[in-house]
């Protein structure tokens, strides 16, 4: 029914696809987050509010990722996984902490909500700096030296302000007045550290591997790639422009710094893409060498066509719900 | 401590955690569904509150299951690569279907159902309702279809040591799929049914008489009563089955050594593996042949014959399923007595003149559902030892080579994180029971409140 030479490419554009959907969405609730130290009592509140009823699906495609990594490429996965095995316990204990004080803090007795906030906190913290010790470890091909490890460190403290700064992007559309008003200067912190993180990961991707340098830097291929740096540029420019414009009298433009972060981090994510493919395990394992048995993807992809479109649909059904300005969660 | 051994305990801590939650939300969201409907046809106000107080524990428990679900699928591949090495082919697909058709539709519709209240048509809110109790129990179907497929493998062939599928109905619909699949969901509707029944009594113990107090404990009180019997039925048919195609967890649950007729129900005993005997033997004569073979004299199949000619063991460890077995049996048998007592005295005294030793007895078995699920796990799992897949894959075969040190610094941490989040769940949801009524009634205050 499908062609066995097609189906791991298939596979490898979902796994890619619910990865960048995972950061982008999981990323600005994780962000949210990480901003808690800046903000106050009741603006916490509100923070929580305007990432309430999408932090749960937002996780979901992590699930996802995994799966498809698991299901799709089983010997991969072993690798991947083994080789990142405490950065991934790191990772599952913040996402533990973190979901769970998103419900302790509004149940527990008033006096435990400050230590519940502490743990929300905490939990973003330990799972933004994992991913991106995750990803730097990756980018290095998955091998412990301290090399690879201070190259992780930094992309570890790179993801956790692009997360915080795609965070201040849904604070700065979710809502108004003074909470609005320091979002947009947490943004205006965090811009640099995203513009660093993007351009170490950027300096060291080619260094590492010879095969990168040549794709990114031979003729006529640097010409097809070129957009996504100047792109990202012009980017960056723009919303450093807007944020000194930001707020706006009627609010306008209050989705540009959200929306601009996340064609960012789609930008990024493509940059990377067109560096380790054909590779899943990079330099070591091809996607075509990992893939499971055809008939089994064929089964999967079956009802993924049909399930995910679905998905995408309430997923949208969902923000447009609660589309506007946060306001309180109640259960009534 | 070796890697195998520590990565053991550290699955099963994990996977012991975990099925607390869903084994709560699987049920309590079709009992939120029923409130619902009993709400929008009765307009009566109790049900609402009921919804509303259960609605909080449902969040709560649901958050806790996503959790430490997540945790489980990555533990799949950070410690047990051997296991989707081997059979990924049959695994990842039912694994991929529960994501898909199971955990975005829970996940998605949960934030609809929680806070989309006042948002959303009425219609629309039930309907959101009920694709949450369907998500969580789809998502129960796919993982007892892939669980029930590790315990009686079909549909399969090997090639090169691989697990291919060949029939995928056959995989589906294996063996002890329905028997399991059945056991399981009655087990989550009588931990709801007792959770319920439980926090209700304590509730009421503590002066808290709104009508949603009464309602509750009578709704606990029934659902118990009438699911238990079905359970019963449901767990010997389960047994019956697994006689048919795991002779050896049979034989340790009975705690029997030989094969032979006339097998007696043990109601104690110590199973003393290297003398291969029991020590202090209490049984009821011939009772396990009659519950296995339906003859006093039937044949029951014994441990000793599943040892091989070196010597090297085959069977589970005895002792420990021997005991969880009991343990499960015993909880069921006292879920039996409450719940029957308690419908007779609703019968004949109503909720609202419970006799308060009851009332404390219903309180302290609020979790009782949690003793008997995981007292069960415990027998069916360790009972297909030394097996991760029945005849296919053992556990040994499958674990990753991760320093001891690394799997028993994240046991610890593990560890201390579950018991510390169910200390704060357990008191978190006495809480809840404590102000009660008192936050059922709407918050007019306009300032912003996180959802409680």
């Amino acid at each position: 029914m499908f062609d066995p030479e097609i189906l791991p490419l298939i596979f490898a554009a979902l796994l890619g696809a619910s990865i960048l959907l995972y950061v982008v969405l999981d990323g600005f609730d994780l962000g949210v987050g990480l901003l808690f130290p800046f903000a106050g009592e009741a603006e916490r509140d509100r923070m929580i509010a305007s990432i309430g009823p999408f932090w749960d699906a937002n996780e979901t495609w992590l699930v996802l990722a995994i799966g498809i990594l698991l299901v799709a490429f089983p010997v991969a996965h072993g690798d991947i996984l083994t080789a990142l095995y405490l950065p991934v316990a790191v990772m599952l204990i913040g996402l533990i902490l973190r979901g769970v004080a998103f419900e302790f803090r509004a149940k527990a007795p008033l006096g435990h909500k400050r230590p519940w906030d502490g743990a929300f906190w905490a939990g973003s913290l330990m799972t933004a700096l994992a991913q991106g010790f995750m990803l730097g470890m990756y980018i290095m091909g998955l091998s412990w030296t301290w090399a690879t490890v201070a190259f992780s460190a930094l992309t570890a403290g790179a993801l956790a302000v692009a997360y915080s700064f795609i965070g201040a992007g849904w604070v700065i559309l979710k809502t108004d007045g003074a909470l609005q008003r320091k979002a947009i200067r947490w943004a205006q912190g965090g811009i640099w550290g995203v513009v660093l993180g993007m351009g170490a990961v950027s300096v060291a991707t080619p260094l590492v591997s010879p095969r990168i340098f040549a794709k990114w830097f031979s003729f006529p291929e640097i010409v097809t790639l070129a957009p996504l740096p100047l792109m990202s540029g012009l980017l960056v420019a723009l919303l450093w422009l807007a944020l000194r414009r930001l707020p706006t009298v009627n609010d306008s433009f209050a989705w540009f710094p959200f929306v601009g972060a996340v064609v960012l981090m789609v930008l990024g994510f493509f940059g990377m893409a067109y560096s380790f493919y054909p590779y899943i395990v990079p330099e070591q394992l091809t996607i075509r060498e990992a893939a499971a048995a055809p008939e089994s993807l064929a089964i999967i992809l079956v009802g993924t066509l049909v399930v995910l479109p679905m998905i995408i649909a309430y997923t949208v059904l969902a923000y447009v719900i609660f589309r506007g300005k946060a306001t309180k969660l109640s259960y009534d | 401590m070796d890697t195998l051994l520590l990565s053991r305990i550290q699955f099963a801590a994990n996977i012991s955690f975990h099925i607390l939650f869903p084994t709560i939300t699987i049920a309590l969201g079709w009992a939120l569904l029923f409130f619902k409907l009993r709400f929008n046809r009765t307009k009566d106000r109790k049900w609402m509150d009921l919804y509303l107080f259960w609605v909080k524990v449902f969040a709560l428990s649901f958050a806790l299951g996503v959790v430490s679900g997540i945790t489980m699928s990555f533990q799949f591949g950070t410690n047990w690569p051997g296991f989707m090495e081997t059979v990924g082919n049959v695994a990842g697909p039912l694994l991929a279907y529960e994501i898909l058709t199971a955990f975005f539709l829970e996940a998605v519709f949960l934030g609809i159902m929680l806070f989309g209240a006042s948002r959303v048509p009425g219609w629309l809110h039930t309907l959101a309702t009920f694709l949450v109790a369907f998500g969580t129990t789809m998502s129960a179907f796919w993982i007892l279809v892939l669980n029930s497929w590790m315990h009686t493998p079909v549909g399969h062939e090997l090639r090169d040591g691989v697990v291919h599928a060949v029939d995928w109905w056959a995989i589906v619909f294996n063996p002890s799929m329905p028997y399991r699949l059945a056991h399981m969901l009655l087990a989550s509707g009588l931990t709801v049914a007792f959770l319920i029944a439980g926090l209700s009594a304590w509730r009421w113990l503590r002066g808290d008489k709104a009508p949603e107090v009464a309602t509750g404990l009578r709704f606990g009180v029934i659902l118990g009563a009438l699911l238990i019997p079905v359970q019963i039925l449901a767990g010997d048919m389960h047994g019956l089955n697994t006689l048919e195609h795991q002779p050896a967890k049979v034989a340790a649950m009975e705690g029997n050594w030989e094969t032979r007729g006339h097998v007696p129900l043990l109601l104690f005993a110590l199973p003393d593996e290297v003398a291969r005997e029991n020590r202090m033997e209490i049984g009821i004569p011939s009772l396990a042949s009659v519950i296995l073979k339906h003859d006093p004299a039937g044949v029951v199949p014994g441990l000793n014959d599943f040892v091989a000619e070196d010597g090297t063991v085959t069977h589970p460890p005895v002792a420990a399923v021997f005991w969880s077995f009991r343990v499960m049996v015993g909880i069921g048998v006292l879920m039996l007595v409450a719940s029957w007592a308690g419908v007779w005295m609703l019968w004949r005294r109503g909720a609202e003149s419970l006799p308060r030793p009851y009332l404390w007895g219903l309180t302290g078995m609020t979790f009782a559902g949690w003793g008997a699920t995981l007292a069960g796990w415990y027998t069916t799992e360790i009972g297909r030892q030394p097996w991760l897949v029945q005849g296919v894959l053992t556990v040994e075969e499958a674990v990753g080579e991760i320093a001891a040190g690394m799997v028993l610094t994240t046991l610890i941490a593990y560890l201390v994180i579950y018991l510390v989040l169910l200390a704060a769940y357990i008191g978190v949801i006495f809480h809840l029971a404590r102000k009660g009524g008192r936050v059922a009634a709407p918050l007019t205050a306009p300032v912003l409140q996180p959802a409680e």
